[in-house]
């Protein structure tokens, strides 16, 4: 029996529920990696180069932490979504990264859809590597795939609600590996939480309405996943009361595409770098110096 | 008349000025100023943090040539968020009050016809379609003159007798390449210097040390961002081995990547962005050849290098190759490169030596 190690980081991030579904379909065992925690940073810090992004870093620590305790990992590489949707050059390189730093069997599949390849070829391939048949690969792709539209909509429909709840509403612009990732961004939303803010997600929004909007703000912009979050910034800047930018440190799209949202947007912001040094107590300063901020405009 | 700059990349300014002033007759290209630690300074001032270097450097270069009086401004992308400094860099020198355009001519490392016609008729809507395919095709040949002769100079210049005779020579055939007056004159101006550097004595030793540099391809063409490092090299009496040049940019990557791919096809199986993939094959093949040490450069924070990085030096690990590397940022000390440069040279004689 095969297991396939899943590493909760990157791209964990957007496809957890189809990875999830798919494999408990075909009845294939997989284990996920824990929450981050300091152990699996420092893991990473140590296999990884200094220069690279904090987010990558503790990708290769799960990997790091995956190694031994399963017989496949899953590493996927995305390179575009066609007709200008490219995503960043550390989604293009983790493959080959972790293929050469570790000596570990990987399971992949490669998104490119230039060239044609999808993430359904990309699932069947790894069905096949599985030794499963074709007809209950289908069945598990069918499987994962409607429930993940049925969830997307889901999250689409919470979006759109919150943006309508009378409370102090603040935007989450960043990444979900780094939002939702225990150790980068947990922190700041655990915060803001308690201190009884409507958070609004910008990945939770409905992709082909956001991608549209965000030429609003840039209009040479080709990196999908800014696209997702400056396509929120512009759909909901009317009905929220500030926005918080959650960066890794040295994001690549993030240092310009944010850069360029800053200065267009007229709310107030905030903008967060983490790096592998950040302390909360630093960051929670800076929290709650805005949410004052934020009070006293509301005050008015 | 519109006053059109551009932020210049070593020499490559020379044909581009050439180029335009050739397609645009009745217009002005100002010259963009030689790139100094104040054009740095201006550009890193009104920059993001942690964006990559040449970021701050074609932004210092363009509020240079806005001071000069520049109209519209013209920037090249790649295939990284190279492509994407444009929009930004126009948003930044607006809200610094200049009033000024940026034309984008490649974006995600593509170059499409049709979007740059477009490009070249917002400059100057009645500009002449043949002139620029026929000038176009001059200044391609241009290119690769020059490349073919810097490549040349690159492996004698530390070997030279009359100490600056490469230098003055080669000064002496970019003025004339800027006053060619058809394609026939170029090539023969072209033959000509061929010749004359050819004679220029050279004393070559058998056991000279030989280092290939390979990196980020702005950081790599631009003599001041990577700190004069080839000039420094040639001090040291080295040959240099530098594959990245415009030529291979614009006309030879396509074929040459699947070459690459073929090659290294162990190290790496997707392409890596940039060049980062390229540079793993180079790595190999300096590795595989009898080079004594490579130097890999780039920009802090360039994406695509810092991927490529590991598997560089893992590679170089392998195969118990010397490799040292720079990463050149607005804040790096000419002295700590220095040190860093001595050491390496003198553990490369040492390795010779036994």
């Amino acid at each position: 029996m095969n297991t396939v190690g899943i590493p909760r980081s990157l791209f964990y991030y957007y496809y957890k529920d189809i990875w999830t579904d798919f494999f408990d379909s075909l009845k294939i065992k997989y284990i996920i990696s824990p929450v981050t925690n300091k152990e699996i940073m420092d893991k990473g810090l140590k296999v990884s180069n200094s220069e690279m992004c904090l987010s990558l870093k503790n990708y290769l620590g799960h990997v790091d932490y995956l190694k031994d305790k399963c017989d496949y990992i899953l590493v996927p590489r995305i390179s575009n979504f066609k007709n200008n949707n490219q995503t960043c050059t550390n989604f293009w390189v983790v493959y080959d990264i972790v293929k050469n730093l570790f000596d570990v069997n990987l399971l992949h599949y490669n998104i490119d859809l230039e060239k044609g390849q999808t993430l359904k070829k990309g699932l069947y391939k790894i069905g096949k590597t599985l030794n499963k048949k074709h007809s209950q690969i289908k069945k598990a792709y069918k499987y994962a795939i409607t429930r993940e539209k049925k969830r997307l909509k889901k999250n689409h429909q919470i979006s759109q609600n919150k943006l309508k709840v009378k409370k102090t509403k603040i935007l989450i612009v960043g990444h979900p590996y780094n939002i939702y990732d225990e150790l980068i961004g947990k922190d700041i939303i655990k915060y803001l939480i308690k201190n009884k803010i409507e958070i609004i997600y910008s990945d939770k929004f409905n992709p082909k309405i956001t991608n549209h909007l965000s030429k609003e703000i840039s209009k040479d912009l080709y990196f999908k996943y800014s696209k997702d979050n400056l396509g929120a910034i512009a759909y909901c800047q009317d009905h929220i009361n500030g926005i918080i930018f959650i960066s890794s440190f040295p994001c690549a799209p993030d240092s310009l595409a944010n850069e360029l949202a800053m200065r267009k947007i007229n709310i107030p912001y905030l903008n967060l770098v983490i790096d592998d040094n950040s302390s909360f107590t630093g960051l929670e300063t800076r929290l709650e110096s805005f949410l004052d901020m934020l009070g006293g405009k509301l005050n008015d | 008349m519109t006053k059109i700059a551009f932020p210049q990349m070593g020499d490559y300014y020379i044909p581009a000025t050439y180029l335009l002033s050739h397609i645009y007759p009745n217009d002005q290209v100002i010259k963009a100023p030689k790139i100094t630690s104040k054009t740095i300074e201006l550009g890193t001032k009104y920059s993001p943090e942690f964006v990559c270097t040449p970021f701050k450097y074609t932004l210092g270069t363009m509020i240079e040539c806005l001071e000069k009086g520049a109209q519209i401004l013209i920037q090249m992308g790649g295939g990284c968020r190279y492509g994407y400094y444009a929009e930004l860099q126009e948003q930044t020198l607006k809200d610094l009050g200049y009033n000024c355009k940026v034309i984008n001519l490649v974006t995600e490392g593509e170059t499409n016809i049709k979007r740059i016609n477009k490009l070249l008729k917002q400059i100057n809507p009645k500009y002449s379609k043949l002139k620029t395919i026929y000038y176009g095709f001059i200044t391609m040949k241009m290119i690769k003159y020059m490349d073919t002769i810097d490549n040349y100079i690159r492996e004698n210049i530390g070997f030279e007798q009359i100490e600056g005779s490469f230098e003055s020579l080669k000064e002496e055939m970019l003025i004339e390449f800027s006053h060619i007056k058809n394609y026939h004159h170029l090539y023969k101006t072209y033959q000509k210097y061929l010749k004359k550097f050819h004679k220029l004595k050279t004393h070559k030793p058998d056991n000279r040390l030989k280092i290939g540099i390979i990196g980020e391809l702005y950081t790599i063409m631009e003599p001041f961002s990577n700190y004069y490092l080839e000039k420094s090299l040639a001090k040291h009496h080295i040959e240099i081995k530098r594959f990245t040049n415009v030529h291979y940019l614009l006309i030879e990557k396509p074929k040459e990547y699947k070459k690459y791919k073929k090659y290294a096809k162990e190290y790496f199986h997707y392409c890596l962005g940039a060049d980062a993939s390229d540079n793993i094959a180079r790595c190999k093949y300096l590795c595989e050849n009898d080079y004594d040490g490579i130097i890999h450069i780039k920009s802090s924070f360039c994406t695509p290098e810092i991927g490529a990085m590991p598997i560089i030096s893992k590679i170089a690990n392998q195969y118990q190759k010397p490799i040292l590397f720079f990463s050149f940022d607005s804040a790096t000390s000419k002295t700590g490169i220095e040190t860093r440069l001595e050491a390496f040279y003198d553990m490369l004689e040492m390795r010779k030596e036994k």
